[in-house]
């Protein structure tokens, strides 16, 4: 399957896949509409590397073959597709984070609310299709495709 | 092959896709003693809560069984396994053979005698679906309850009723709540967050005796009037039909590495099994959901002619009380790393160069990434733990470490 992988060597640490990934999961119609409300919305991407760092990284759910975090899910909320994607159902989500205890890239975190846990689906879940952090990285320090 | 499986939760489900992933034409049959198709037990209290509905605590879709080719007798007990001639004898005498057998029985609430608790109305334990309802059915606003025990059972159940009771109060003989995951400071902190939403803890005490609906309080003297009484004392595993059909057990189904228990062709898993903790290197019970996943799973590949060990399991536990969350990996020995302030609680236990616990209570952002420096014992001279400590990241990692991790399929 296409994942998205990593080129560290490429990455200046501008954050832009964390806003792009809050946009792309906030459901509103422009970007700068996050302005003023980016504290409703938490990035499905994490950036490592404090600012001045010589190194920078972008983390989000390796989709996993033999993932884990399905294997400990105490709600059956998260799952595997046909796809190999690794999706969480809020419905069934209860918020205890097992998921966030076992997930060894530290890749799911509490949703806003608090009250579930969330993670990317490489946008297959918000009406982008591709995912976006991709999409608008400028200097291809993250990119999806078939290894 | 013919695959029977006594139990129907989460180890069971896993032992499902074990073998599917192996054999998808093998027939297998569940017997299944309660009434439901599989679902998180750990639900429950989410479901009193509010956080889950009734009809989304399914733990598989609706067509698993099917999908599967999974036959499931409802509401049907085992009451003897016959090892010699590979049969499991049913409530009412049916006969099932098997060529490969698991038992997934669970564990059961533990009653510890307590003199006149049969005169108690409205008593419950809390560990099934069907506890849940029948305790939901006693629930009013204007009803005290009493909660035996303060472990994670009872606190579940007390954070899911709590706001549709007058009152609950808890006693637990401890000096303190969850000995068996927190500390007595981390312990003390929740304790705190629930006293704040009205809980009431007497701990070091014990009810010594019940009359009716009052409770006599064996070292506080004081007399306990309460509508609703929840017994949480702990669980026993379910082990009678392995020790009966002469299997090794000892306060689980004894289990090796690959969940086979000492019986030819019979597997355990999950809260019934005493497996491989590689926390301290022996085998002990861990009753928890993801191992009862972990197992099952491993048992199921095996019982299918696939081979799976289970070499990393250590105790995990994430549980919340309302905001505050704790989570908790491995044990708690070695050199401690603390870092607390009045909300927040994180302590690092470093041993043998390793990292082999840590307690987290409402600091826990990326916590897998310590959890699975213990799973997998990386020595922290291959990791730059001062910024670990810090906080768990990936830029601890080597270069190479990192684009093994984030750069392939993993």
């Amino acid at each position: 399957m296409k994942r998205i992988y990593v080129n560290e060597e490429w990455c200046l640490g501008c954050h832009l896949c964390e806003y792009e990934c809050m946009y792309a999961n906030s459901g509103l119609d422009q970007m700068f509409k996050l302005k003023g409300r980016l504290n409703q919305f938490i990035p499905r991407i994490k950036v490592e590397g404090e600012d001045g760092n010589a190194i920078h990284f972008a983390v989000n759910c390796r989709h996993c073959t033999n993932a884990i975090c399905v294997k400990s899910c105490i709600a059956g909320a998260l799952s595997k597709d046909e796809g190999g994607v690794v999706r969480i159902d809020k419905n069934k989500c209860v918020g205890c984070y097992t998921c966030v205890l076992v997930c060894p890239f530290g890749a799911i975190m509490p949703a806003p609310d608090g009250k579930a846990a969330q993670k990317c689906a490489l946008c297959t879940d918000n009406g982008f299709g591709e995912p976006n952090c991709v999409k608008n990285c400028p200097n291809n320090a993250i990119v999806y495709e078939e290894r | 092959m013919k695959y029977v499986i006594i139990g129907n939760s989460i180890a069971a489900t896993a032992c499902i896709e074990g073998i599917r992933s192996v054999d998808k034409k093998g027939e297998i049959t569940v017997i299944s003693a309660e009434n439901y198709p599989v679902y998180g037990r750990p639900l429950i209290s989410y479901c009193l809560l509010g956080r889950v509905k009734r009809e989304n605590m399914n733990y598989r879709p609706a067509d698993f069984y099917d999908k599967n080719g999974v036959k499931v007798l409802y509401s049907r007990r085992a009451e003897k396994i016959d090892a010699a001639n590979k049969k499991v004898v049913l409530d009412g005498g049916e006969e099932i053979s098997y060529d490969k057998l698991l038992v997934s029985t669970g564990s059961r609430p533990f009653v510890p005698p307590m003199q006149g608790l049969e005169s108690v109305e409205n008593k419950y334990s809390f560990m099934t679906m069907d506890d849940m309802l029948a305790l939901e059915k006693a629930l009013s606003p204007d009803k005290d309850v009493l909660v035996i025990g303060a472990g994670l059972i009872g606190l579940k159940c007390v954070e899911g009723i709590l706001d549709r009771v007058k009152s609950v109060t808890v006693v637990d003989l401890a000096d303190r709540i969850m000995p068996s995951v927190l500390d007595k400071e981390g312990g003390e902190m929740v304790q705190k967050g629930l006293e704040k939403k009205g809980v009431r803890f007497i701990l070091s005490d014990s009810a010594e005796k019940f009359e009716k609906n009052v409770a006599y309080l064996k070292n506080s003297k004081q007399k306990m009037p309460f509508d609703i009484l929840v017994v949480a004392v702990g669980v026993r595993a379910n082990t009678e039909l392995v020790k009966d059909a002469g299997g090794e057990v000892n306060r689980g189904i004894v289990v090796d590495k690959g969940m086979h228990t000492s019986l030819a062709d019979v597997y355990a898993a999950g809260d019934c099994a005493e497996g491989f903790d590689s926390s301290i290197g022996s085998n002990r019970v861990l009753a928890l959901l993801p191992n009862a996943y972990f197992q099952g799973n491993i048992a199921g590949v095996n019982m299918a002619g696939g081979i799976a060990l289970h070499l990393d399991a250590i105790p995990m536990n994430a549980i919340g009380f309302f905001d505050t969350h704790v989570l908790t990996a491995g044990v708690y020995e070695g050199e401690v790393l603390s870092d607390i302030t009045s909300d927040h609680y994180k302590k690092l236990f470093i041993k043998d160069g390793c990292l082999v616990g840590f307690i987290l209570i409402n600091d826990f952002l990326r916590a897998g990434i310590y959890t699975s420096l213990i799973r997998a014992k990386t020595p922290l001279s291959e990791v730059d733990f001062n910024l670990l400590s810090e906080e768990p990241q990936l830029l601890a990692f080597s270069k190479d470490v990192r684009k093994q991790k984030l750069a392939r399929e993993v």
